[in-house]
């Protein structure tokens, strides 16, 4: 059995898909995807409403459609997977084990490793929202996996917390299969989905949306007979005598995201509190040498065209990282600045050339402002935006020529003008 | 016919039931829910306390003492982990240090060994993220903790093992005696007989005891809430952290558990109905304490939380005794904390005191007191776990994620003595979904699993038994 390689990706989902391919690419030909599963598509393989790929093939797909579209130029390149192969451990030195039915626990070296790992959903459990623990509360993802996948019903009569995107697609796919969904509720003021889905998963279905309500207390013995929801102040506090009790047998949880960075831990590899992913350069290799990441373990993306664009980056990159070797890293650190809850990359190094494409996401919803990225009182790139929203992921471009000038720390923040 | 029936499968009916399969007797164990552990020994502290708390001369004294020095050993032989880490009653007051002293001289007298009152140095030093107001701790080394749900399903597992019989879902409705024996009957009509019995139903120990004619028993329900924190946060607390004792009781503790995790609780709330509800409140109140033992608790790192509701009796000791006016009937009831250390101590003294009036005890020669550990995967060498891939694949195909639980473990809990039928009766033996997704991941793949192994349609697969189906039917 084969136990060196050029590069391991972990993860066969779009971003460990998208990453192989463009390693292919990009001179590296020495290429394994081990993926837990017995498909390769992750996420996707479940997502069967449409809307995927409207940015990078400008046409819209299914999930299983847009993951097949790179299943196949993986196979053309005939870039070796295997799956129902779950990674243990990851080290520094990127030896990866892993274990399988067929190969039981083995362990790979590899001179790069890209993190293709994705993320879980939060659960209810995090949240210590009171009352009983019976059947029928799930998180939307996992509702969707019983719908979608094993076709199955998890419930009929369903109170949905959170409008993330799965939980938005969920409270539509719910209704199109015969439940009946009577609220979604959100504790922020704001949702943090995408505006498209509370207009075509809600709105069109005439499904309610609570803002600035949760779930207070979770009833019921055996099966969930009822909720009470509330309304909640500014701390985010449930405001007696707001109380309303809906009567339902299901309870899904859309309550965020978390990259699954459990193997980078385990390497040393340093974390951001903004984004809980691997701290990166522009190239997405992070602070342990070969060791790249991309994707939803990387930052929690909006949509997955998004996710390949990433994935693409950090896959040419570990390519060249294969073909030339470790180089020294000269890296300045991007700090947050006004209302930007995380910018990435975290580190800009000086001595890989090209422009940078920076991401990040704003701490409260905005209209007419600037986003600002300076250098002490050095300008380096300015864009003006009509609205930013936290559920929205924002980019500003850094040119080449402004990047030459940059010897220190950067900020990126965003002002209203 | 059976010798003996226990009523009643938490710790203490599993500790007896696994006693009694020593001996050459016909037993058997009936309970209500559809797992056994599904009462106050599936949501408590997990601790096997050192024996400094209870009355000098009560029962609780002595069976917390001896079961302390027997847990090692009944721990090991049914292959359930347990580690003594020591506890820490913190002072934070004069008072308490004076509490303190109390405290140590009751446990000197009721047997503990080591008891030690220690300065904040030594306890900075043994507690790193210790509340800088701990002036003090009282220091007792032989207290330790230990999963309550799997020493339970452990021993149960033995005694079914060595030939007793469990029969779950099993609701005692009526009890007869006639013929030297007891017939005892259940909501949906089963009969089954049995020459003695013993009570062991926790919270509905009155109500056994009522069925057969005794109305001297008299329990009381208090719950405690508890929070869970992810296996991420080990350290945060190395010894079982106690408050000092207050008329109230032992108050909110913060201590590792035999898993890895942090765990912080309970509250005591006495109710006139049982509930596993939590409450905002509830909540409120462990996590205030929590911080108070421990400021830096990483409060980020929950994943869950729940309750439980623990039996107590008005006599505020443990009830051990033959029935004075239901001959044939013996009451092990009241049994709080230290409820869960004593469960050994109590079983051996049952069987061999209190059984042994009725019964001439002789050894069930063909009795072995060994299990395999339910978590053996884990303690495997890596060419030991290929050996086993290699005979069952299924030891190779991760299911559970985040605890890296394998299809061959889940595969094994719902074939293993007793069996696993739903989705909480595989988490307790296997951990699968017990970590910090939850289940999100793996629980339909365990939900097939059950459904595959046990011949049922996906759509009857439940969560924890009875009306708790996870699905509503097929989608369109």
């Amino acid at each position: 059995m084969k136990t060196n390689y050029d590069i391991v990706v972990i993860g066969g989902g779009p971003a460990g898909l998208a990453a192989a391919i463009a390693a292919y690419d990009g001179g590296a030909k020495d290429i394994v995807i081990l993926e837990r599963e017995a498909q390769t598509g992750g996420i996707l393989n479940q997502c069967i409403h449409n809307g995927f790929g409207l940015t990078r093939f400008k046409e819209s797909l299914s999930g299983p459609e847009y993951a097949a579209r790179f299943q196949r130029e993986a196979e053309a390149r005939q870039i070796e997977t295997l799956t129902e192969t779950t990674v243990l451990s990851l080290t520094a030195d990127r030896q990866v084990t892993a274990i399988s039915p067929t190969r039981g626990i083995f362990t790979l070296q590899a001179k790069a490793v890209i993190l293709a790992m994705g993320c879980r959903e939060r659960s209810r459990g995090a949240l210590n929202i009171a009352g009983s623990r019976p059947a029928g509360i799930y998180s939307a993802g996992t509702a969707q996996k019983y719908v979608n996948i094993k076709g199955y019903m998890p419930g009929k009569e369903v109170v949905i917390l959170g409008s993330g995107d799965i939980g938005l697609i969920m409270a539509r796919r719910m209704t199109l299969e015969g439940a009946k969904v009577h609220a979604v509720c959100e504790i922020m003021p704001y949702s943090s989905g995408l505006r498209r889905n509370i207009v075509q998963c809600l709105d069109d279905f005439g499904i309610p949306l609570y803002l600035n309500h949760t779930i207070t207390k979770i009833e019921g013995k055996d099966r969930v007979t009822g909720v009470t929801v509330s309304e909640v102040d500014e701390n985010k506090r449930p405001i007696p005598g707001t109380e309303m009790h809906f009567d339902c047998d299901t309870v899904l949880f859309s309550v965020g995201l978390i990259p699954e960075n459990e193997l980078t831990k385990q390497a040393g590899i340093p974390l951001s509190p903004g984004t809980r992913g691997a701290v990166v350069d522009q190239t997405r290799q992070t602070m342990a040498e070969g060791i790249f990441a991309c994707g939803n373990v990387l930052q929690v993306h909006d949509l997955v065209d998004f996710v390949s664009e990433e994935a693409e980056i950090a896959g040419r990159a570990a390519a060249d990282y294969v073909s030339a070797g470790a180089k020294e890293r000269k890296t300045v650190d991007v700090v947050n600045g006004q209302n930007v809850s995380y910018a990435l990359p975290q580190k800009l190094d000086k001595n890989t050339a090209g422009s940078v494409k920076m991401f990040f996401r704003v701490r409260r919803a905005m209209r007419d402002c600037t986003v600002e990225v300076k250098c002490g009182d050095v300008l380096i790139a300015s864009r003006k935006r009509k609205v930013v929203t936290p559920g929205e992921m924002e980019s500003v471009l850094l040119t080449e020529d402004k990047l030459a000038v940059v010897d220190g720390t950067l900020t990126l923040s965003v002002k209203e003008n | 016919m059976y010798d003996v029936m226990v009523i009643g499968g938490g710790v203490i009916g599993g500790a007896v039931l696994r006693e009694l399969s020593k001996y050459r007797l016909k037993v058997c164990l009936v309970e209500k829910e559809s797992d056994v552990a599904m009462g106050a020994s599936k949501a408590n502290s997990g601790i096997v306390h050192a024996g400094f708390d209870a009355a000098e001369g009560s029962l609780k004294a002595k069976f917390n003492v001896s079961g302390n020095e027997m847990m090692e050993e009944y721990a090991e032989e049914l292959g359930v982990r347990f580690s003594r880490i020591g506890s820490l009653v913190l002072a934070f007051s004069e008072e308490d240090e004076r509490m303190l002293q109390t405290l140590r001289a009751r446990g000197e007298k009721n047997g503990v060994k080591g008891l030690r009152v220690i300065g904040q140095s030594e306890l900075r030093e043994m507690e790193p993220n210790v509340s800088h107001a701990a002036v003090g701790a009282l220091y007792a080394p032989t207290g330790g903790i230990v999963c309550p749900y799997e020493l339970t399903i452990a021993a149960i597992g033995n005694a079914m093992d060595n030939g007793a019989e469990l029969y779950t879902d099993f609701d005692v409705t009526e009890i007869e005696r006639g013929n030297g024996a007891f017939t005892v009957f259940d909501a949906e009509g089963r009969a089954l007989r049995a020459k003695l019995l013993i009570n062991c139903a926790g919270l509905g120990a009155e109500k056994i005891a009522r069925l057969c004619g005794d109305t001297s028993i008299h329990i009381g329900a208090r719950r405690g809430e508890y929070i869970l924190l992810d296996k991420e946060s080990a350290g945060a607390a190395r010894h079982t952290l106690f408050m000092t004792p207050t008329a109230k009781g032992k108050g909110i503790l913060v201590s590792p558990t035999a898993d890895g995790n942090i765990l912080l609780g309970p509250t005591a709330e006495e109710l006139r109905e049982p509930s596993t509800d939590t409450t905002a409140e509830g909540l409120a109140s462990v996590t205030e304490g929590a911080k108070r033992l421990c400021e830096s608790v990483p409060l980020q790192s929950v994943i869950t939380s729940f309750a439980g509701v623990r039996a107590y009796s008005d006599r505020h000791d443990f009830i051990i005794e033959e029935s004075g006016s239901a001959a044939g009937v013996i009451h092990l009831a009241g049994i709080e904390s230290p409820g869960l250390t004593s469960a050994p101590a109590i079983a051996k003294y049952t069987v061999e005191n209190l059984v042994g009036k009725h019964f001439s005890l002789v050894g069930n020669e063909n009795f072995s007191g060994r299990r395999a550990p339910d978590y053996f995967f884990k303690q495997l060498s890596v060419q030991e776990k290929n050996a086993l891939i290699a005979q069952d694949p299924a030891y190779g195909k991760i299911v559970c994620r985040c605890e890296q639980i394998t299809e061959g473990e889940i595969v094994r809990a719902v074939r293993e003595n007793p069996p696993a039928r739903n989705i909480d009766a595989v988490k307790r033996r296997t951990r699968a979904g017990m970590g910090r997704c939850q289940g999100g991941f793996c629980q339909p793949s365990v939900a097939e699993i059950i459904a595959r192994e046990t011949g049922i349609p996906l759509e009857q697969v439940t969560k924890s038994g009875k009306h708790s189906r996870l699905l509503a039917g097929r989608s369109k």
